[in-house]
């Protein structure tokens, strides 16, 4: 087991492009870490270049003690598990896990044990003898898992592992990793771009975007204390509701206006982010989480008017979709984060849905509630739950 | 009226052969009176006879056996490796040396078979075996087939193999190879074939009769020399038995040329 640090790390192309900029993380040891983000935010550039098969521009990444630039992988006492597999076809299951100890001249003997007891761990002590064609897409999955478990690894690297998987499998090997993670205690980086996966396998994750990392942190630290409006809005699904609003003192505490309706700040909320003192009369981004609108008007902070567009009933609770007199945010902060989750196409798609003037939140709801399109409904706002950020550059305004 | 079409192709393609077969066994004057003819009277195996006790054919299989097989494996391994260095590697003058690859391929042999021959005879290695198979050991197209096929490999089973500690040659050799199985049979044909049916360059290699492969000796005997006359079963028996060794070959291997790929990675 080893720890892993980043240094200054960056990954220039040869075109100019830089899928990485400056990046400075540490895993610790043991530790299981996911690299989360959007579709080219360098979060598989960053474990490739872990894993040796990306060459570091500028900075350093160390292994333990052991600086690995110029190490090749094979030296570099890691194993990974790629997207597609990746399995050798012409191999059987115990070939194929087994293939690495074969290289390492690891006696016959010796190397039959540990295969045998990886099949063990992973489930697939019946299927040593099949090729990878006989599997199912879980089973390769599982040969992946084994081939990377058996080499007993400093450290283990996941690329998008389950992304092939369908969604009842992702969630049954989503467990099975963390277990077998857990079990084997070896440090552990994980990719991804599904912040659901993110959230619940990680120790630590580390969001990015355009080669950047904007926070790296626990995942409930991530939702709760977002960095900017770019975590705040990926991570989180449904998303968070961002809308502009206007600050203003009143008393102790504090009013949000946006749009027609007026939201009090109780000064515990001041006090948390001392610096929302200096946006005295000025325009902020106010985030409101989905459990945070209620459709009961039990709120002492204020309501949002709207209409019901669209109800989803999830069994357990349902999702309102409401559109209030309020304007949006659109910075790019924003999309960016969504484009993945909304599977919109681009950017200027989301941005032609969005109308100026008018916002669409989504509530979440209990199940008994009553909510039919076309509604009126003024959605309470537990108002100690806002998360306000600047608007020129998105960051949270906190202490 | 599709299947009239192609069964009308078929008979085109397989009459001709059938002619050779049933000739091959009829006699000398049957054969001269009616050469077309589907049925031998008498049917004898005295060309076959002929040919292997009065001809030099068991030498010229010999030689076609010992050129084809050389140059046939030796092709297969060089094609494999130019094509993987081509597909993988990156080094300065890539783009150039496939280039020539192609280029090569545009150019008629008939072109090249004096400055061949030239070559050869300088490096004293004319009418020697050394001389039939050497120019032979890597063709172009061989390597234009490999290398395309190892594009088509997921570049992450060979990274795979890099994290799990193979060196290039071993991933070349334990884990492309292998999965480029179909690619590698398809080589392996068209370099018997090429090598077994050669011609133009045995004649400007070598000389000697005793270095006549199957393709020069059969193409003398057609032409009327070594006092073969007009002696059709004779020349016809040495067809049909040429063309036996790359009709096995193509009915074995042909079940092989299958996807050797499945299951490596999720499409």
């Amino acid at each position: 087991m080893a720890a892993i640090t980043f240094d200054n790390v960056s990954k220039i192309y040869d075109d100019g492009f830089r899928a990485v900029s400056d990046l400075n993380l540490d895993v610790q040891d043991g530790e299981f870490v996911v690299f989360v983000g959007p579709s080219g935010c360098g979060k598989t550039t960053a474990l490739r270049m872990i894993a040796g098969l990306e060459e570091i521009s500028e900075g350093e990444i160390k292994i333990g003690e052991r600086v690995v630039n110029n190490i090749p992988p094979g030296g570099r006492d890691v194993a990974m598990v790629f997207q597609n597999y990746a399995l050798y076809p012409h191999m059987t299951v115990a070939e194929n896990i087994g293939f690495a100890l074969k290289l390492r001249k690891v006696p016959k003997k010796e190397a039959k044990q540990r295969i045998a007891q990886t099949a063990n761990i992973i489930g697939l002590t019946d299927h040593l003898d099949r090729k990878p064609r006989q599997l199912s897409g879980g089973q390769r999955q599982r040969v992946a898992m084994g081939r990377a478990i058996v080499r007993e690894p400093q450290v283990f690297l996941m690329d998008e592992p389950l992304s092939n998987l369908d969604a009842k499998l992702r969630v049954q090997m989503r467990a099975e990793i963390s277990r077998i993670q857990r079990h084997l205690s070896v440090t552990t980086v994980y990719v991804t771009h599904d912040q659901v996966e993110a959230m619940t396998m990680g120790d630590r994750c580390a969001v990015l975007r355009r080669g950047v990392l904007q926070q790296f942190d626990a995942p409930q630290r991530l939702y709760e204390r977002p960095a900017n409006l770019f975590v705040a809005s990926f991570i989180g699904s449904p998303a968070m509701n961002v809308l502009e609003a206007t600050f203003e003192r009143n008393g102790d505490g504090a009013v949000c206006r946006i749009g027609d309706s007026t939201l009090a700040v109780p000064p515990e909320v001041l006090n948390a982010r001392p610096a929302l003192a200096g946006y005295e009369g000025k325009q902020l981004a106010v985030g409101i989480r989905p459990e945070a609108l209620d459709e009961r008007r039990n709120g002492d902070g204020g309501t949002l008017r709207g209409i019901i567009s669209a109800v989803e009933a999830l069994g357990s609770e349902q999702l309102a979709y409401v559109d209030v007199e309020a304007k949006p945010v659109l910075a790019e902060d924003v999309l960016e984060g969504l484009v993945d989750m909304e599977e919109a196409n681009d950017l200027a798609e989301l941005k032609g849905d969005a109308d100026g003037d008018r916002a669409t939140l989504v509530a979440r709801l209990d199940a008994s509630a009553s909510l039919r399109p076309e509604d009126v409904v003024d959605l309470s706002v537990d108002v100690r739950k806002l998360h306000f950020f600047d608007l020129e550059s998105g960051a949270t305004i906190g202490a | 009226m599709t299947y009239g079409f192609l069964v009308l192709l078929a008979v085109v393609f397989i009459v001709p052969f059938v002619i050779a077969i049933v000739t091959s066994f009829k006699t000398d004057p049957n054969a001269t009176a009616n050469p077309l003819g589907l049925r031998p009277s008498p049917a004898t195996t005295a060309a076959y006879h002929d040919l292997f006790h009065s001809q030099d054919f068991p030498t010229w299989v010999k030689n076609s056996a010992i050129v084809t097989l050389c140059v046939t494996f030796v092709r297969v391994f060089l094609d494999s490796l130019a094509g993987y260095a081509l597909a993988r590697l990156r080094f300065r003058g890539r783009g150039a040396a496939f280039a020539t690859v192609v280029a090569v391929m545009a150019v008629p042999g008939v072109v090249l078979l004096i400055p061949k021959f030239l070559i050869i005879r300088q490096l004293g290695i004319y009418d020697t075996y050394y001389g039939m198979i050497i120019p032979l050991f890597v063709d172009a197209a061989g390597v234009f087939i490999m290398k395309n096929f190892f594009e088509s490999i997921p570049v992450s089973v060979e990274e795979s193999a890099r994290i799990d500690g193979a060196s290039l040659f071993r991933i070349f050799w334990s884990i492309v190879l292998p999965m480029a199985r179909p690619a590698l049979v398809t080589l392996f044909i068209l370099s018997f074939q090429g090598s077994w049916n050669e011609l133009s360059h045995f004649i400007v290699a070598s000389q000697s009769t005793s270095l006549f492969t199957l393709t020069k000796g059969v193409a003398q005997l057609a032409s009327g020399e070594l006092g073969a006359g007009n002696r059709y079963p004779l020349k016809l028996a040495a067809s049909v038995l040429m063309t036996i060794p790359v009709a096995i070959l193509f009915f074995i291997f042909q079940r092989r040329i299958m996807n050797a790929s499945a299951g490596a990675v999720k499409e």
